[in-house]
């Protein structure tokens, strides 16, 4: 008991806030592509935005990825990231969830699955695509064994780009779409 | 020494023509002489479509005692193509052999039950009769945030009497995209195999290319720095699995610690090449970024406060008797059921086999700078998490002594086209094991067959066999032990 007290106060509290700003380092820039202005996410409407905006639980569905996406998803969970504190739960069942989180293309393999998890979740629900891979198939678009993403089955509402994307980056996704945080400029 | 096969060296690529076409028996017959005697085993076995009514079998063995690599092949001729099976004598060959029967129709006879490794259609389950049996269904969605896979249970009460993994629901057709892509494209899908071994697909990919190509020298430092991102990557999910062991026996403490603990190891591979993962990272020839010597200082300082930090945490654990009570004797897998079912890596070692490519075939800097492997005894989850703990703490020590040497060449020096009809076998240690890239090229030196063995393809084996007789409450804590990759076995 003492060595975990000691250990907890050796460490200190490690959550961290939401950045109001993130600068890219100086290594990186070049190696980024530059042209093409990114769309930025629109809010929910306002009423969807009153039945989730405090309360949101999803169901995360992987459907043929690499597994990367679905480790930052759960990296949100971590004490550094701390998703629940911002109201939003990962939860076990879709007839829990108000939406679903779909990473990977969608392998023919998974569609039925995700169909029918879909088809369970309780209307009106909401459709995350997480990953350059649920977006378009990312690296394996075009490959025969999949569908290349995740909108060829069911809709979706918000597409979160990266490969992975950055927990921050989910977040800040989540966020924008529930209207949590202030409109940023030219958006 | 097999003396019907050609012996070669891990990532050295060879003529095509130098490979033995053997007789059929002859080649079944070498490799059952040589691999139940336990001096070989299995690496690779697939197969090659050569033209109409012809298919051509590689089988590449690995004699981890001597250090020495085999491959051998035959041609078995259509239209119903068939080979005496190997199963039944090499338990190790189940996969492999299930695996040619389903992408080339291929009949190994004898085989007890070429059930689907990937497909979903045809599926039947193994069911076990009588009132009190009761069976349990999971998947493919789980309840947690964890990749499709379908399990179904026989159970006796609580007791397991017979797990059943049906896999394949990852499968994205990444070995035929391969071939299809023009090399920019490859190095990207070689890393997206499974996305928690990024660097060591990326790595075995590009250890292909480099030795396929006509002229390659890759510089010192990015050697040096491949072998940084790797030892990185295996720190950050040593560290992330012992979080979600600790959080499956309830043991939150070290649950929140060892999650934090891994982000920032994910933290330290994000400054290293700009993404969490290393994604990018590692190009056939070198590396894409360089690091600075500032860099270095400062890594080396978030390094020794992690490497403390992982001791303090494994020890918090580890005297736990509420945990060690779980940890302890559950799960076995027995030495001779880990060789019989040919597990590579750190499962393999958890159960006092020693196979580590690393040691065993080493490639790029670790030829020069050896990283002693840890093996345990007992083949229990607590050997399996305690292992991890172990090789944390070499890989950390590992990493701090190639940051205080590193050469000071070039990052990437690009390589030239690649050989005409010749073939590689790149290995790479990975954080779960065994990584296999096999390539072949066609006479324009283009790749025309690229064949990936993930080391879980080995070893999803034995997460059902160590549920053998288990309580059905013991599979998280089981599965978590494991964590092997659903990806990386679909491809
Ligand atoms: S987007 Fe990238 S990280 Fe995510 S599943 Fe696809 S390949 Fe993996």
């Amino acid at each position: 008991m003492w060595d975990i007290l000691k250990n907890r106060w050796k460490q200190g509290y490690r959550t961290i806030d939401f950045p109001s700003k993130v600068e890219m380092p100086e290594r990186f820039r070049e190696a980024t592509l530059k042209d093409g202005e990114p769309k930025l996410t629109k809010a929910l409407d306002a009423k969807i935005q009153k039945l989730f905006g405090r309360s949101l639980k999803l169901r995360v569905v992987t459907a043929g990825s690499c597994n990367g996406c679905d480790l930052e998803l759960q990296a949100l969970n971590n004490v550094v990231f701390d998703l629940s504190r911002f109201g939003i739960q990962f939860v076990a069942s879709p007839r829990h969830a108000d939406g679903l989180v779909i990473t990977g293309p969608v392998s023919r393999n998974m569609e039925l699955a995700l169909k029918k998890t879909y088809d369970a979740v309780p209307d009106p629900k909401i459709v995350i695509a997480v990953g350059a891979c649920a977006i378009s198939g990312g690296p394996f678009e075009g490959s025969p064994a999949v569908l290349n993403g995740a909108d060829k089955v069911v809709p979706v509402d918000l597409y979160i780009p990266g490969c992975p994307p950055h927990p921050l980056i989910i977040l800040d996704g989540l966020l924008q779409l529930l209207g949590r945080i202030e409109k940023r400029k030219g958006s | 020494m097999i003396p019907q096969f050609l012996t070669i060296q891990n990532a050295i690529s060879f003529e095509e023509s130098k490979i033995p076409v053997l007789e059929r028996d002859v080649w079944h017959q070498a490799i059952l002489e040589n691999c139940s005697v336990g001096k070989t085993r299995i690496v690779a076995l697939f197969a090659e479509k050569k033209n109409e009514g012809l298919i051509r079998l590689y089988c590449i063995l690995g004699n981890d005692g001597r250090k020495l690599l085999h491959i051998g092949a035959t041609d078995i001729a259509g239209p119903n193509y068939r080979y005496p099976c190997l199963t039944n004598q090499l338990p190790e060959a189940h996969r492999f052999e299930r695996e040619l029967f389903e992408e080339f129709a291929v009949l190994p006879e004898g085989h007890p039950w070429l059930k689907p490794v990937r497909k979903q259609n045809g599926t039947s389950f193994y069911k076990l009769g009588g009132e009190q049996i009761h069976e349990v269904a999971v998947g493919p969605v789980h309840a947690g945030i964890i990749e499709p896979g379908h399990f179904r249970f026989q159970c006796y009460g609580e007791k397991v009497l017979h797990l059943e993994i049906q896999l394949g629901y990852q499968h994205r057709g990444v070995e035929a995209l391969m071939v299809k892509s023009d090399p920019l494209r490859q190095a990207v899908l070689a890393e997206s195999i499974a996305g928690d071994t990024t660097i060591g697909h990326g790595m075995a990919y590009c250890h292909a290319i480099e030795g396929l190509s006509e002229r390659s020298i890759t510089p010192q430092r990015s050697q040096s720095l491949r072998a940084i991102a790797l030892e990185l990557e295996r720190l950050s999910n040593h560290a992330g699995d012992l979080g979600a062991l600790a959080s499956d026996v309830g043991f939150l403490p070290s649950a929140a610690y060892f999650g934090r603990l891994r982000g920032e190891f994910l933290n330290i591979l994000m400054e290293l090449t700009g993404n969490r993962y290393g994604r990018s990272f590692v190009r056939p020839g070198g590396v894409s970024l360089d690091i600075t010597a500032e860099m270095v200082r400062d890594f080396k300082k978030q390094l020794s406060t992690a490497l403390t930090e992982m001791k303090d945490l494994a020890e918090l654990f580890f005297s736990a008797s509420s945990v060690l009570s779980r940890l302890e004797q559950t799960g076995i897998l027995k030495q001779n059921v880990a060789r019989e079912l040919g597990i590579v890596g750190m499962t393999a070692r958890a159960s006092n086999l020693l196979r580590d490519v690393r040691q065993d075939y080493p490639t790029g800097i670790y030829r020069i700078h050896k990283i002693n492997p840890v093996k345990m005894i007992t083949g229990d989850v607590y050997a399996r998490a305690k292992i991890r703990s172990l090789e944390s703490k070499r890989s950390l020590q590992f990493i701090q002594e190639r940051l205080d040497a590193l050469p000071h060449d070039k990052i990437a020096q690009p390589c030239g086209p690649l050989k005409k009809q010749s073939m590689i076998v790149s290995l790479i240690e990975g954080w779960r094991g065994e990584i296999a890239h096999v390539a072949l090229t066609h006479s324009q030196g283009e790749i025309r067959r690229y064949k990936i063995v993930d080391p879980s393809f080995h070893n999803w084996m034995a997460l059902s066999v160590v549920m053998q007789n288990g309580q059905i409450s013991d599979f998280p804590l089981c599965n978590k032990s494991f964590n092997f990759s659903y990806a990386g076995h679909d491809l």
